[in-house]
């Protein structure tokens, strides 16, 4: 008799706030109304971050507004745009807000803020949306393009001491928690999540977009997606992203000033591992939006199927058993164990000859893989004496499983540049043949 | 009788060009091979994925740069060479997801691109005062030409037919490559400034003797001559034809005006008796065999060809010995031997032979050169120089009838044989380095790893 099928909770609390699944829309096009909200939601999206909401009257936008970069056969490997916030007035975004919430009490709505840096300003609008029936607050730092030309978004999130006062701010009136969004147009995003947390936050989501210029026509010579032939550098996200995302993700993680402090995961997240990935380095909710742009709200269907089969392989009952669980393992460079040794080894039986491994390991790095020319083969194999385990073999080999990575026991103890230091640069082993 | 739709389909082309984004799609699955085998495979040895990374770089005049460099054929390759046993064929895709890279279709996107620009990417060398003809305008002539105008000869083609291409325009299956194709490829590479004389024969309008006389060096890419004969009674009745003939008939009315056959028999094993029954299917034959007289094992047709004729409904008849061709005032039927001598007999109304081509023995005789015994010019198989000083030959004249490609590359490596005779120690012009490397395959020097340097 087969066991009956575990069904694991995918419910996530992130910094207070609640929602079934831990997928929410980021704030962007398409939480722009409480329709397309609310069409999400049917779907069975977990939360959804409203469109930033301004003063009145309402901003006005551009005609032509995103811009996309294409790999290959991949559409929209990146993705930018230079739309501001909301163009709606703030009483017809409240009153949506109040109508989603009426419907869907299970969902989180948290309604994203961006107003200029005077306190009243932020107090008016909190209290607005906390009336409205928001779960919780996200205070837009982090838009790069327009309107941090006003003072707003990204100009905040660049200086620490505003980022601390702003969170101030909210945090005297509100009474639901407050998330500030970080931006990544900064040199060392610690500092602005170790400010917003002296402000008082719950909890910070990045990252925001990064600046970017999509491309020149180069028939043309016009910029890419331009506004009647110029352009203004843009947010770029996507999939491209996605690793700068969980490096800073991970740092706020780790950093002790910060431990603890709760994250909202975003940048480049297309599919269910993209999230789990960001879980894992401490993200309790995770947010999308160009993957939603490019197909739509339905994909939450296979974010979810996803996520649930894996949490079922992995026997995680719930989302608590795994959000973080990876973070320890970011440490910096000098934690490395100098004394590990990986060689790769190319399989024979599925390689098919391309020999593309064999001019980028000679051409380019460390000059250990030769071809044994004799009787007409061209099948490359690995000089695992020289081989110093530098991955690039494996990560251009076009066959899944041809060529591995494989430890080997070099018989030494572990030895990491710190302790290499500390030693008077004495001890190290020699795993590999340096030239 | 009007067309049906079937023949009206049948002449569209097989591997129809491709949008922007099919090969967009395609050029990105290439893998970029180094050393790759399908430079290798193809005898002009074009660098396939230079020119499939330039199309994925949407540099398309670029990419038929890269092509017509090597093979200054490309355009006509891209849709009559054989790739499922060249350069498709030798793809590492095989040993992997099976489907090879698309390599004649991305060709012809990347030369369909430059042939719209009009005008040939390279420009001729300086006039190096030494005057070469050509006898012959087919894929071999015509790929001299080039090459010599770029080296810088003074270059004037002699050909005896009405329009230039040889069997490019005349003997290539009309859903492979149309008619017009062909000649304007031809018209295309002429722009190089090759004087073009159209049907005037050498041997016949112009003596051989006066060729000599008046230039420096002679390209004989005369091709083969007519269809073999069977030998056997019956021959001559009316409703037999050969192959090119029938083909050649096909082309230029597109197939109209030629009576509907009900029972068609060919009679041969190759890639031209299968171009010669597919063409009948597509003129409406109502049935079509085509036999030939050894075994299964022994046809020389390609794998891919012979499917394509079972596919098209041919009956395909193997050890089917042809004894007689029976008939009072035309052809209605052909009388068979078996493996074990038994005799049957196949009803037609039309046989087309397809048995191969013979040699043009007079011309060679008329040239003095030296000839193998099945009647191919001898050469020297660097240089392409025959017997006879400063005479040169490529194509199917020396090879016995392979493929265009292969015609094109003899065409190359002639040029630069009449360069080094002509101009010996002199080195070539600039902006001819590249193609020069090509003839024998581009030197991809191994690259040494450190345990070995």
């Amino acid at each position: 008799m087969s066991k009956p099928r575990l069904k694991p909770d995918l419910s996530v609390n992130c910094a207070g706030i609640k929602s079934p699944n831990p997928f929410w829309l980021a704030s962007a096009p398409p939480t722009n109304s409480g329709a397309q909200i609310m069409r999400a939601f049917e779907y069975g999206w977990g939360g959804a971050v409203w469109k930033t909401l301004g003063q009145d009257p309402p901003v006005v936008n551009v005609s032509s507004r995103y811009g996309s970069m294409d790999l290959g056969t991949q559409k929209i490997a990146g993705f930018n745009n230079i739309e501001l916030i909301t163009d709606r007035p703030l009483d017809v975004n409240l009153k949506e807000i109040y109508e989603v919430k009426k419907r869907f009490g299970d969902r989180a709505v948290i309604a994203s803020l961006m107003v200029p840096c005077e306190k009243q300003a932020w107090h008016e609008i909190t209290k607005k949306v906390i009336d409205a029936g928001a779960d919780g607050v996200e205070l837009n730092f982090g838009c790069p393009h327009g309107m941090s030309e006003r003072g707003m978004g990204a100009a905040v999130g660049q200086v620490p001491e505003y980022v601390k006062m702003v969170t101030e701010f909210v945090k005297e009136v509100s009474t639901i928690p407050v998330l500030v969004k970080l931006t990544p147009n900064v040199a060392d995003v610690r500092f602005a999540a170790r400010a917003a947390k002296q402000g008082g936050a719950d909890g910070v989501s990045l990252i925001n977009t990064i600046n970017s210029i999509m491309g020149i026509n180069v028939e043309t010579l016009i910029p890419k997606f331009a506004v009647e032939g110029q352009i203004s550098h843009g947010g770029y996200c996507g999939p491209a992203v996605k690793p700068i995302a969980l490096n800073m993700v991970s740092q706020i993680a780790t950093d002790p000033e910060t431990i603890g402090l709760p994250i909202s995961g975003i940048g480049g997240i297309s599919i269910w591992s993209d999230a789990v990935e960001f879980m894992l380095l401490g993200s309790s909710s995770v947010q999308l939006c160009t993957a939603v742009m490019h197909h739509g709200f339905r994909i939450i269907e296979d974010l979810n199927a996803g996520l649930e089969g894996w949490m079922r392989r992995q026997n995680f009952a719930k989302t608590d058993d795994f959000i973080g669980k990876s973070a320890p393992r970011i440490v910096d460079w000098k934690k490395l164990n100098l004394h590990y040794k990986s060689v790769a080894a190319i399989d024979p039986a599925k390689c098919i000859s391309c020999d593309v491994c064999y001019a980028s390991c000679n051409d380019t790095t460390h000059q250990c893989i030769d071809i044994d020319r004799r009787k007409g083969n061209r099948k490359p194999h690995v000089l695992q004496d020289d081989c110093v385990g530098c991955n690039l073999c494996s990560l251009v080999c076009p066959v899944d499983g041809c060529i591995t990575m494989t430890p080997v026991d070099t018989g030494l103890k572990p030895l990491t540049w710190e302790e290499y230091a500390k030693n008077g640069m004495k001890g190290y082993g020699e795993v590999y043949r340096r030239h | 009788m009007a067309p049906s739709k079937r023949q009206v389909d049948a002449f569209a082309e097989m591997k129809g060009p491709m949008t922007r984004e099919e090969a967009r799609i395609e050029s990105s699955r290439c893998l970029y091979c180094y050393d790759a085998p399908c430079v290798t495979a193809c005898p002009t040895h074009i660098d396939v994925p230079r020119f499939i990374r330039q199309i994925a770089a949407a540099d398309l005049s670029g990419s038929g740069e890269t092509i017509l460099e090597a093979n200054a054929l490309g355009h006509s390759c891209a849709r009559v060479c054989p790739v499922e046993v060249l350069c498709e064929g030798a793809c590492v895709y095989h040993d992997w997801q099976e489907k090879p890279i698309q390599i004649a279709r991305l060709q012809r996107h990347a030369t369909d691109a430059v042939h719209a620009e009009g005008e040939p990417p390279f420009a001729p060398g300086p006039d190096n005062g030494k005057r070469v003809t050509i006898v012959g305008a087919g894929p071999a002539g015509a790929s001299c030409a080039v090459y010599l105008r770029r080296l810088g000869f003074n270059v004037t083609i002699f050909e005896k037919r009405k329009l230039p291409g040889g069997l490019n325009a005349y003997g290539v299956a009309e859903y492979k490559m149309d008619q017009p194709t062909a000649v304007a490829e031809m018209k295309f590479l002429f722009k190089l400034g090759c004087s073009v004389v159209m049907g005037k024969e050498i041997g016949k309008d112009v003596p051989v003797a006066d060729l000599r006389s008046d230039f420096d060096a002679v390209f004989v890419g005369i091709g083969l001559s007519d269809t073999r004969s069977l030998g056997i009674p019956g021959e001559d009745l009316p409703g037999v034809v050969d192959a090119l003939s029938f083909i050649e008939r096909v082309k230029a009315k597109g197939g109209k005006g030629l009576p509907v056959s009900a029972r068609t028999v060919v009679i041969g094993g190759g890639n031209t008796a299968i171009d010669g029954a597919t063409q009948s299917v597509r003129t409406g034959a109502g049935k079509v065999v085509m036999a030939y007289r050894r075994g299964p094992e022994h046809l020389s047709a390609y794998d891919f060809e012979l499917e394509h004729a079972l596919k098209d409904g041919v009956q395909i008849l193997t050890n089917a010995v042809p004894v007689r061709i029976c008939g009072k005032k035309k052809v209605e039927g052909v009388e068979f031997k078996d493996a074990k001598g038994a005799t049957f007999v196949v009803d037609a109304d039309r046989v087309i032979k397809a048995i191969g081509q013979t040699k043009h023995f007079a011309l060679a005789k008329a040239f003095g050169l030296a000839q193998h015994e099945d009647g191919r010019l001898k050469v020297n198989p660097g240089t392409l120089a025959t017997s006879v000083t400063n005479i040169f030959a490529g194509g199917d004249a020396i090879n016995g009838g392979k493929e265009v490609v292969n015609a094109a590359a003899d065409g190359k490596r002639a040029a630069w044989g009449i360069f080094r005779e002509l101009l010996p120690g002199a080195a070539a012009p600039a902006g001819n380095e590249y193609w020069i490397s090509t003839i024998d395959g581009r030197k991809v020097a191994p690259i040494t790893p450190r345990s070995h340097s």
